[in-house]
């Protein structure tokens, strides 16, 4: 009787094990699907073309994602103006100085900003800056962004500039150096990759939305000018395409897509270089 | 011999050696302090700007309106009839299928992770699911509407319907684009924070408690039953809070597979509209101000509700987290 | 005297510091470095030393001894104001340094930093900078700019250090790629780098071989000359090869404080004595 028993238990176990395994398999099942048609839609339209030309008028065939392409590099320029400063600098507080109550409620808050929707920020800003000047931007798009920057960039370097041994600072202190000398040129050289690499991570993340931007960079045809005008985005471009009626857009969405993926897989790759051998928080 | 000379300047005059070296000017470390801590502070001033933008967007639909605007469903911009029922119901239920299909197989996956995967599964699995955290949502949309869509309507809904027509869920005209379509969507956007997140949770449940469980003679699926998950009770529940957050406020993928069609209806195959959706469609084209204000309400109801759910699950993480350290001191 | 119940292999022989040493500084009329008074310091409510009176000579090797826990790192500490990095402690009484007191509210940590330097424990090169970065970054963060002054100070300090012979070939490569002994000499070359007066050291050759050891222990013999130097050491025989003066603490309080030889031959108080001969460790 016990023997059936124990039989059972095992049994069961062995059911739970094979379920989970099938878990772990659908869960990574979208990637490859997704991977997998990014490629067979996607290839075919890279071309020259793709690269070097502005968007046809609509409804005609051809035509590229340049001013895209272009674009996104210029918003993820000026989120970098707000989000790096203010985000190191910030996270050198959270690490360097504080009490430690203030501190737990600051990350708290920073925590809590990282769970908000990313559309939220293109309300905010949209309010800010598109309603006063009564003008789409890049400006507006920059800051939406940037502002989704800050969180993120001073938690991952108040989590880094933690890993410097208190040995290093005490070392530099008695050389008779200034505290803020400690920090900048002992401390943060110390955990100078670690602090690029959550620049980067902050970059890739931000580099695929869409939706702060719906409202604030508003997309462009042409090329952008003038930073108080709309500019194209790679995502935003993305969107638009996809969901219009024309079939050579639909082609041309699927290799913005490709490019938008592989762009953002690049900068994962160089932190996962940058990393090896320690661990860093992704999400 | 006692010659007053403040401390600073003897104390300095002892090595004149040191003559090359400039005098530390005192100023620079509390101004240096000053701005880490002003930049710091742009944390609370963010969130304070976001709600006070929001309330300040909103003001005259919230005083139009009132408590209507949640219970009404009429969305109607031309009569200028706007309530947020049917969004809130869209959100609600779409968030609800991802839980469900998401929850399941994201903790079993970190449960394969943590206590069943060969060791050399487990790095390169562990980076297969951040590539999928990486996909940004709109491309996540893209394969949805042109690979996902075509597929559920010509197989998996047709099947559905079949086997479960005779509840109220699965009757009803098949479009494709659906609430259930956005459902599983979203799920596929939530499933690698929810994994990770509970990864880590399974991770620092002590090694005692497996091997006094294993020393007890229990089989591996009841030592990962009551060693683990029983210890990681809150933790879990952190984690799928914190995906419900994220699911709450998903929105992209979501606007291009869900139909985008403000009604409430009991078919899961109808198309819907979320709170996100609305305003990622049409806060371009509201032309009244009337409109945009509606939008902006629309806008605090999400804030209230991602920032409440993000509220929970960042206080049972703590609380995860307290338990640990305290049992560790035991 | 009272017979030991252990017989220690090495009943400590001082190595007659006197005898290495120029004959211009002997040891009893020297002038005092350090005049401290009544010092006590508090983390929170806790005394980790209390009512501390002692005058350090300057230009010798004073080395503290004690059992762990009885406060001499928290002592030496005290000397270079390094506990304003702690959050909640408290200190009280005076330390006055050449007659300064140290602990004067407007007196500047910084500057008094530079006067007196610290070694640590543990060696800890800048793991990002070169030797030669290393030893200089004191000067340059300090705002030393010509480059003379600083070729100069680079060599005087790697030489003082017993490391310019060693490290001459390559002055560029990572502080971190020399040997534990080697690193903590750099260490003691960036100290001296910014010519302070003092040096503290707390226990500095606790983490190395014994061959490095010994080097390190004839570096602190030369060094005197220059430098007042406070050792902190929970080994008895290194104190006894050199240090000129020793002080015991236990509990947080200085026991006796007198001429090595004397501490080690003849103490004065029972506890001094029960702890140089092994009754407690």
């Amino acid at each position: 009787m016990k023997a059936h028993r124990h039989t059972r238990r095992k049994i069961i176990s062995a059911l739970a094990s094979t379920l989970a395994t099938v878990a772990a398999l659908l869960v990574i099942a979208p990637l490859g699907l997704v991977f997998y048609h990014l490629l067979v839609s996607g290839i075919g339209s890279i071309n020259w073309d793709f690269f070097t030309h502005l968007p046809k008028p609509v409804g005609e065939v051809g035509g590229g994602m340049v001013n895209a392409i272009v674009g996104s590099g210029e918003l993820l320029a000026l989120a970098a103006l707000i989000g790096v400063p203010v985000g190191v600098l910030g996270g050198v507080y959270l690490a360097e100085y504080g009490d430690v109550r203030m501190n737990a409620l600051l990350r708290f808050v920073a925590d809590v900003l990282n769970g908000v929707p990313s559309i939220i920020w293109g309300v905010v800003v949209y309010g800010l800056i598109v309603l006063r000047f009564k003008s789409f931007s890049a400006l507006a798009g920059g800051l939406a962004l940037g502002l989704m920057m800050i969180p993120l960039i001073m938690r991952t370097t108040e989590e880094v500039l933690l890993l410097v041994p208190n040995g290093y600072r005490e070392a530099s202190l008695a050389l008779g150096i200034s505290r803020w000398k400690t920090i900048v040129h002992v401390v943060m050289k110390t955990a100078s990759q670690g602090i690029i690499t959550g620049i980067l991570l902050a970059f890739a993340r931000v580099a695929g939305e869409t939706a702060p931007l719906l409202f604030t960079a508003f997309g462009n045809r042409f090329w952008n000018h003038n930073l108080l005008e709309p500019i194209a985005a790679l995502p935003l471009q993305i969107f638009t395409y996809a969901i219009s009626p024309y079939e050579d857009w639909h082609r041309q969405a699927w290799a913005g897509a490709l490019v938008l993926v592989v762009m953002i897989f690049l900068i994962n790759t160089v932190v996962r270089f940058l990393t090896r051998g320690r661990t860093v928080r992704v999400l | 011999m006692a010659i007053a000379i403040s401390p600073r300047a003897a104390v300095a005059e002892r090595a004149p050696a040191a003559r090359y070296m400039k005098p530390p000017r005192r100023w620079a470390d509390r101004a240096f302090r000053w701005l880490t801590l002003a930049m710091a502070l742009a944390v609370i001033g963010l969130i304070i700007l976001v709600g006070w933008q929001l309330a300040v967007g909103s003001h005259l639909a919230v005083s139009r309106f009132g408590f209507r605007f949640l219970t009404s469903s009429t969305w109607d911009p031309v009569s200028e009839q706007f309530g947020a029922l049917p969004f809130i119901y869209g959100t609600a239920v779409s968030s609800l299928i991802a839980l469900i299909i998401a929850v399941p197989l994201s903790i079993a996956t970190a449960i394969y992770l943590t206590e069943l995967a060969p060791l050399w599964i487990r790095q390169p699995l562990v980076s297969l699911i951040e590539m999928l955290a990486a996909i940004p949502s709109v491309i996540l949309g893209l394969w949805g509407i042109f690979v996902m869509i075509p597929w559920l309507r010509a197989h998996a809904f047709p099947w559905l319907k079949s086997a479960l027509g005779w509840t109220p869920f699965f009757n009803g005209p098949i479009y494709g684009v659906s609430m259930l379509a956005g459902g599983i969507i979203i799920a596929v956007m939530i499933l690698p924070i929810i994994t990770s997140v509970a990864r880590e949770i399974l991770r620092s449940v002590p090694n005692l408690q497996r091997e006094a469980a294993y020393a007890l003679g229990a089989t591996r699926w009841e030592v990962t039953r009551i060693a683990v998950l029983s210890y990681a009770k809150n933790g879990l529940f952190g984690a799928v809070i914190l995906g419900l957050g994220r699911a709450l406020g998903e929105t992209m993928a979501v606007t291009m597979v869900i139909g985008n069609t403000p009604q409430i209806k009991a078919s899961l195959f109808a198309p819907g509209y979320t709170l996100a959706s609305v305003i990622a469609n049409e806060f371009t084209e509201a032309t009244t101000d009337i409109y945009l204000q509606a939008l902006f309400e629309i806008g605090l109801v999400l804030f209230g509700i991602t920032i409440l759910a993000n509220l929970i699950a960042q206080l049972l993480l703590k609380t995860m987290k307290n338990a640990m350290t305290t049992r560790a001191v035991q | 005297m009272i017979e030991p119940s252990i017989t220690l292999p090495t009943m400590i022989e001082p190595a007659s510091p006197a005898q290495t040493r120029t004959p211009q500084q002997p040891a009893e009329s020297a002038r005092a470095a350090f005049n401290v008074r009544s010092l006590s310091i508090f983390y929170g409510e806790k005394a980790a030393i209390r009512d501390v009176t002692i005058d350090i000579p300057e230009k010798t090797v004073t080395a503290i001894i004690g059992p762990s826990g009885c406060g001499k790192s928290t002592f030496l500490r005290c000397l270079n104001r390094m506990h304003d990095l702690v959050p909640n402690t408290r200190v009280e009484g005076e330390a006055l340094f050449y007659g300064s007191n140290i602990y004067a509210p407007d007196s500047d940590p910084t500057i008094i930093r530079r006067k007196i330097g610290m070694v640590f424990q543990k060696s800890n090169p800048f793991p990002t900078m070169s030797v030669a970065d290393n030893v200089l970054v004191g000067l340059r963060l300090n705002g030393v700019r010509k480059r003379a002054v600083l070729n100069q100070r680079l060599e005087k300090s790697l030489r003082m250090a017993a490391l310019w012979d060693e490290v001459k070939g390559d002055l560029h490569k990572p502080g971190m790629s020399l040997s534990g002994g080697q690193q903590q000499r750099l260490c003691i070359a960036r100290a001296i780098a910014v010519e302070p007066e003092v040096l503290l050291m707390d226990e500095p050759a606790s983490a190395l071989d014994p061959i490095a050891t010994m080097k390190v222990e004839e570096l602190i013999r030369e060094l005197c000359t220059d430098y007042t130097i406070v050792i902190v050491t929970h080994n008895m025989q290194q104190a006894g090869r050199v240090s000129d003066r020793t002080a015991f603490f236990y509990m947080g309080k200085l026991i006796e404080f007198d001429a090595t030889e004397r501490i080690f031959s003849n103490p004065k108080e029972k506890k001094t004595e029960d702890y140089i001969t092994g009754r407690f460790g």
